[in-house]
């Protein structure tokens, strides 16, 4: 029985990982064979190196999502203090709203976003081209109840006398606010900026509805790629991001399980 | 008076999700002009195949993520802590691979003159038409999604006593009495939102079926798309789509919240 539990284990792994290896195995290929393997070579990643739109299309990625998880951590991290101190009917009814960009289907949050901002060009003349400023628009809305779920479950585990004690010690409200209140849920917004981080270098759909010709991110340049059926230069560029991936989540995991055995220390 | 800070959000949040979604319903039941008609939402009967094939392919899909991935997450959740840590490292690592680049992987298997077909060649087997067909789509969905059945799951069984398994089979429950009496109704969070992450990505999804469907296996999503960015430009038409899709949608979370009662938001969050 266990020994069949390992055989499975490793075949649903394989299953995830083949595709990935075979990808990273022909960006070394030589020829442009997506099947014969002629002959190793590290062309595909000068290639993709002195690709022009890969490489802007990187930076407008990390720029966006750097603007926007920011952007969404301070909105959101404010939002989620209000929304705690709303009446019980107001406050579902606002936190029903926020949940729609997760709960609805991608697409339709794409292009709502996209009837949106061309609204507000053709009918109220606001001059808002399809770009930079848009893809932040976008990723700011879709961002915010990533920050705000996790602001709030923090929120509610915060012990309000802990407050209230600070107010007696002689801090002022925005003094027991930002030494107190703040440090407490601090977990909740690195947690909720790292995710808002993740999803917007990640997005696809919703960026596809909102970015200009001149602005596109890597998801957007990726698709346009994949399009043209045969470029090796994808395959030098997912071996790239599998090996970042790779790294930062051994150094999660790393860190975390640091943590842990500092705690088991402690308890000894 | 701490209400206040919440103004922004509030404003933000009418502006980009309240109005967008207005806007959907408003160009649903309006024609080019802005004149009310009923046009567009009468013709998307036209369209029934496409959706009831999203549907069917989105379940079907949904339906094997969640035979593959229940054992998976119940072996993992029995490993010691520090195994279970890799393992779920493992799941995880494809997710935050961009889903093109692991889509894109599928075509260069499944092709014609692809990895497999390649293979399958050398014992004289073949060439199968393997891309451009349902089932390729329904193999790019479930290797897409199925991370998302695999962390809900283990994360409601991981809670699971070991202690409670074994009492049950102490009073004379076989395996499968184990796993319908015992495993399921325990993990049935997890299996609702397993079900959910996994079924509406899929049935909305256009590209899964755009790279390995060929122009032949259209979904809504891809509906949805030509109406926006494709030469059927028609917002009203692709507004009436989307209008549709959403309100499927809802009504599908709201059974699967009906069915499970308890169920928190926490396993989204993975």
């Amino acid at each position: 029985m266990k020994r069949l539990g390992k055989v499975y284990t490793w075949l649903i792994m394989g299953f995830l990982y083949i595709p990935i290896f075979v990808l990273i195995v022909y960006s070394f290929n030589e020829s442009k064979s997506r099947s014969v393997f002629t002959g190793f070579t590290f062309k595909w990643y000068k290639e993709l190196f002195s690709n022009r739109l890969i490489l802007s299309s990187l930076g407008n990625t990390l720029l966006i999502a750097l603007v926007s998880s920011v952007f969404s951590t301070i909105l959101g991290t404010a939002a989620a203090i209000g929304i705690q101190a709303m009446s019980k009917k107001m406050r579902s009814l606002v936190m029903n709203i926020t949940y729609l960009p997760i709960i609805d289907p991608e697409i339709v949050t794409g292009v709502s976003l996209m009837l949106l901002f061309v609204y507000m060009r053709t009918k109220l003349h606001i001059p808002l081209e399809m770009g930079l400023i848009t893809l932040a628009f976008a990723h700011i809305t879709f961002n915010l109840p990533y920050v705000i779920l996790n602001v709030i479950p923090k929120l509610r585990q915060l012990d309000h006398s802990v407050y209230e004690a600070a107010l007696d010690l002689g801090c002022n409200p925005a003094q027991a606010f930002t030494k107190v209140v703040i440090p407490e849920i601090m977990p909740g917004i690195i947690s909720g900026f790292l995710m808002a981080f993740t999803y917007s270098l990640d997005d696809f759909i919703i960026s596809y509805f909102v970015s200009g010709p001149t602005s596109q991110t890597l998801p957007v340049t990726i698709y346009s790629m994949t399009r043209k059926k045969v470029s090796p230069e994808i395959n030098a560029l997912s071996t790239i991001i599998f090996i970042v991936v790779l790294a930062v989540l051994m150094l999660v995991n790393l860190y975390d399980m640091r943590q842990a055995k500092k705690k088991q220390e402690k308890i000894d | 008076m701490r209400k206040a800070v919440a103004a922004p959000y509030l404003v933000w949040m009418a502006v980009f999700i309240v109005v967008p979604l207005g806007l959907i319903v408003l160009f649903a039941f309006t024609d080019s002009s802005g004149a009310f008609t009923l046009e567009h939402i009468s013709q998307v009967g036209k369209y029934a195949g496409v959706i009831w094939r999203s549907i069917l392919l989105a379940a079907i899909s949904t339906v094997i993520c969640l035979v593959l991935a229940y054992p998976l997450a119940f072996i993992i959740s029995r490993k010691p802590e520090n195994k279970q840590r890799t393992f779920l490292m493992l799941v995880m690592l494809p997710m935050w691979m961009n889903f093109l680049l692991r889509t894109y992987a599928w075509m260069t298997l499944l092709e014609n003159t692809g990895l497999i077909n390649r293979l399958l060649g050398l014992f004289g087997l073949g060439p199968f038409q393997m891309i451009n067909t349902q089932g390729a789509v329904v193999l790019g969905m479930v290797y897409n999604y199925i991370p998302y059945m695999i962390l809900p799951l283990y994360s409601v069984m991981v809670k699971i006593e070991p202690h409670i398994i074994e009492a049950a089979q102490d009073l004379g429950a076989d395996s499968l009495n184990v796993l319908w009496k015992v495993l399921i109704p325990l993990s049935k969070t997890g299996i609702v939102t397993g079900i959910t992450m996994v079924f509406v990505p899929a049935a909305s999804t256009f590209i899964i079926s755009k790279m390995l469907g060929g122009g032949t296996n259209l979904m809504v999503g891809d509906l949805i798309e030509m109406q926006f960015l494709g030469n059927a430009y028609n917002p009203n038409l692709g507004s009436a789509i989307s209008l549709l899709l959403m309100v499927l949608i809802l009504v599908c979370m709201f059974v699967m919240k009906s069915i499970d009662t308890e169920e928190e938001m926490e396993g989204m969050l993975l």
